[in-house]
């Protein structure tokens, strides 16, 4: 058994190795997540990492109380179009832009995380599937605003006008990775560390594993709910804010939400086991496994969705791997 | 008028996919598989149904194609749910990224397409005429001249009503969902029983999913199911898994979809109307749900 688990990958290695259309291939992946001209490549890989990096610490968070927020995307989505609006109307002068539009982004994300918790509380709605269900209006409102009100009806596609250029993320010389990734590795080292360290994180931990233990210790499980899912939500919509501040300029239909962000994240979460300081090794997995796929596209011409595929399947393999990663109480 | 032949024509149309895919999740549901997958299997079902009928040219090669790739689905579902122990949940999500993925994928690798295929050779299912009924005011264009999956899905609610509370099958199927124990002491395994039920909701949703592609219309678009397959897990759990009341729950959200369509012609936005029935599954939700019929923990 010890062997067998050995001759797949080392089989595959060696394929890979001897034939040459594969090794082409694995070139091509190689040279999409990590190379390019002045390594363009490599820094759009950064870029993506942030961004799942972002959605995973947001759902890590939820998880870690024992909250199953599917309700990322929408959060994500309502956070960046809060950005939006404000880098584009807010008549503010040039330096309170973005702290407004973060503050702006996280209310946003953060508020509608919330409204899926007092769903789940106030009207037994459960979590899972109303947060999920808020994803949908959230992104179809977004989708609406960027097509009809907000549309920069100049340019051919639905979205809005530019952030103005002075309130911008700056990019790093020569790259095309923005600042953003600046928020969402901080936020992720603050979540790290608050979840080892602080009582805070103590708690939502304890809440997470035993729900009535904390409630039977005098923990306030009521109000650590809601403050994890304002969390939750929070991060998810500072992650929008780097987004949309960032390598987009502006918002855009769909940019959120094509590429799957949310769900990556909550996948990556999960194959971190829900460990935190393994989350951002997770996520940038995913990024490279999307890149490497773009890269595999542009020399052997198979569509980049089958990093999507790949995501199915590992965390299909995961799940089937027999390590509990969620229980369903009461069974 | 909005009240005109067409509207009542769509009405049908729309509750079929989310009628039978919450039918498959109520099976799944009675014996104890928590299959929110619906989404991504109604979503394969709605592609392998365009490519066998492309490839066949005859609307049984899309409906046999569809139900195949359907059982497939749950075949790998039960395969990582009862076989290998994984949760619910993350197995459902696993299955929903990956029709998603798999579908674009060989959207672009079969048909060299993006975004949409729509193709003159791929056959639509038949409408079925009903001479003397068409001619009658509301009930012809409702009735007359529906697909035969409609028929179909309604024919399934009394059957499985029945099947559930009377049949032997049907017994065992609620027992390895209620008492498990109680079906390994007859020498039965719950395990089989429910790979059955996940079986069936992959082929229920998968017919769902052909309604969409090849009744509706005849075209595949990216992320077609739209949700739809998640309307049907609220409906599965405002109805706690009971046939009966599936009906009326995807008959709501059916006539939702049809006058949101039917509103757009009137300059409503389409993004507004189709963020309606979202809205209202949950409003209908916290109004029929007393209490939590679901605990997650991780």
């Amino acid at each position: 058994m010890s062997r067998a688990r050995w001759i797949v990958p080392l089989a595959a290695l060696a394929a890979i190795a001897l034939i040459p259309d594969l090794r082409a291939i694995a070139l091509g992946f190689l040279d999409g997540a990590f190379g390019g001209r002045n390594m363009f490549n490599l820094w759009s890989t950064v870029s993506r990492a942030s961004i799942l990096l972002g959605m995973a610490v947001g759902v890590l968070v939820a998880f870690r109380a024992g909250l199953i927020n599917l309700g990322g995307e929408g959060q994500l989505v309502l956070g960046g179009l809060a950005a939006a609006l404000v880098g584009i109307y807010a008549p503010l002068p040039v330096w309170a832009i973005v702290p407004a539009a973060v503050l702006g982004a996280m209310l946003a994300g953060g508020l509608w995380g919330m409204l899926a918790l007092w769903l789940d509380r106030g009207l037994k709605v459960p979590l899972l599937v109303g947060s999920l269900l808020l994803n949908y209006p959230a992104g179809y409102f977004a989708s609406w605003l960027a097509s009809h009100p907000l549309r920069d009806v100049a340019s051919g596609i639905a979205q809005t006008h530019r952030i103005d250029r002075d309130a911008r993320l700056p990019r790093f010389d020569g790259t095309i990775l923005d600042y953003g990734i600046f928020f969402t590795v901080a936020v992720a080292l603050l979540v790290i560390l608050a979840d080892r360290y602080s009582v805070f994180g103590y708690r939502l931990r304890m809440q997470g594993l035993a729900p009535g233990f904390a409630r039977a210790q005098g923990m306030p499980t009521g109000r650590l709910g809601y403050q994890a899912l304002f969390l939750s939500g929070a991060i998810a919509g500072l992650t929008g804010f780097t987004a949309v501040f960032g390598f987009a300029q502006r918002y855009v239909d769909g940019m959120l939400t094509l590429p799957l962000y949310a769900w990556t994240g909550i996948v990556a979460v999960l194959l971190a086991g829900i460990v935190p300081w393994r989350v951002p090794i997770a996520a940038a997995l995913f990024a490279v496994l999307a890149t490497g796929a773009g890269g595999m596209e542009r020399v052997a011409g198979i569509p980049r969705e089958s990093a999507q595929i790949i995501t199915g399947l590992v965390i299909l393999w995961l799940a089937g791997s027999g390590r509990s990663l969620m229980r369903r109480r009461g069974e | 008028m909005i009240w005109d032949a067409t509207f009542f024509e769509s009405i049908p149309r729309f509750i079929t996919p989310l009628l039978l895919a919450a039918l498959g999740g109520a099976l799944c549901h009675r014996a104890a598989v928590f299959n929110i997958a619906l989404e991504g299997m109604m979503l394969i079902g709605a592609f392998f149904a365009v490519v066998g009928s492309y490839f066949t040219a005859h609307w049984l090669g899309g409906i046999g194609a569809a139900l195949a790739a359907g059982l497939a689905s749950g075949g790998l579902y039960a395969w990582f749910t009862v076989r290998r122990g994984g949760d619910d949940i993350v197995v459902s999500i696993g299955l929903n990224i990956l029709a998603a993925g798999l579908t674009v994928f060989l959207l672009r690798a079969m048909f060299d397409q993006r975004g949409q295929f729509d193709d003159p050779a791929i056959a639509t299912l038949p409408r079925i005429p009903l001479p003397g009924i068409d001619a009658i005011p509301v009930a012809g264009p409702l009735l007359s001249g529906q697909s035969v999956l409609f028929w179909l899905a309604l024919a399934l609610v009394p059957v499985l009503h029945w099947g559930l509370v009377r049949h032997r099958l049907g017994l065992r199927l609620r027992a390895a969902g209620d008492n498990a124990p109680a079906l390994r002491t007859l020498g039965l395994s719950p395990e089989r029983i429910r790979t059955l039920a996940i079986l069936a909701s992959g082929a229920l949703c998968a017919l769902g999913g052909a309604q969409l592609s090849i009744s509706n219309v005849s075209l595949f678009t990216e992320g077609m199911s739209a949700g739809r397959g998640w309307i049907a897990v609220v409906i599965v759990m405002m109805c706690a898994s009971r046939p009966l009341w599936i009906l009326p729950a995807a008959v709501f959200f059916g006539l939702v979809d049809a006058m949101g369509v039917r509103a757009q012609a009137y300059g409503l936005p389409q993004q507004l109307t189709d963020a309606l029935p979202y809205v209202l599954a949950i409003v209908v939700m916290a109004a029929t749900l007393r209490r939590a019929t679901l605990r997650v923990r991780i």
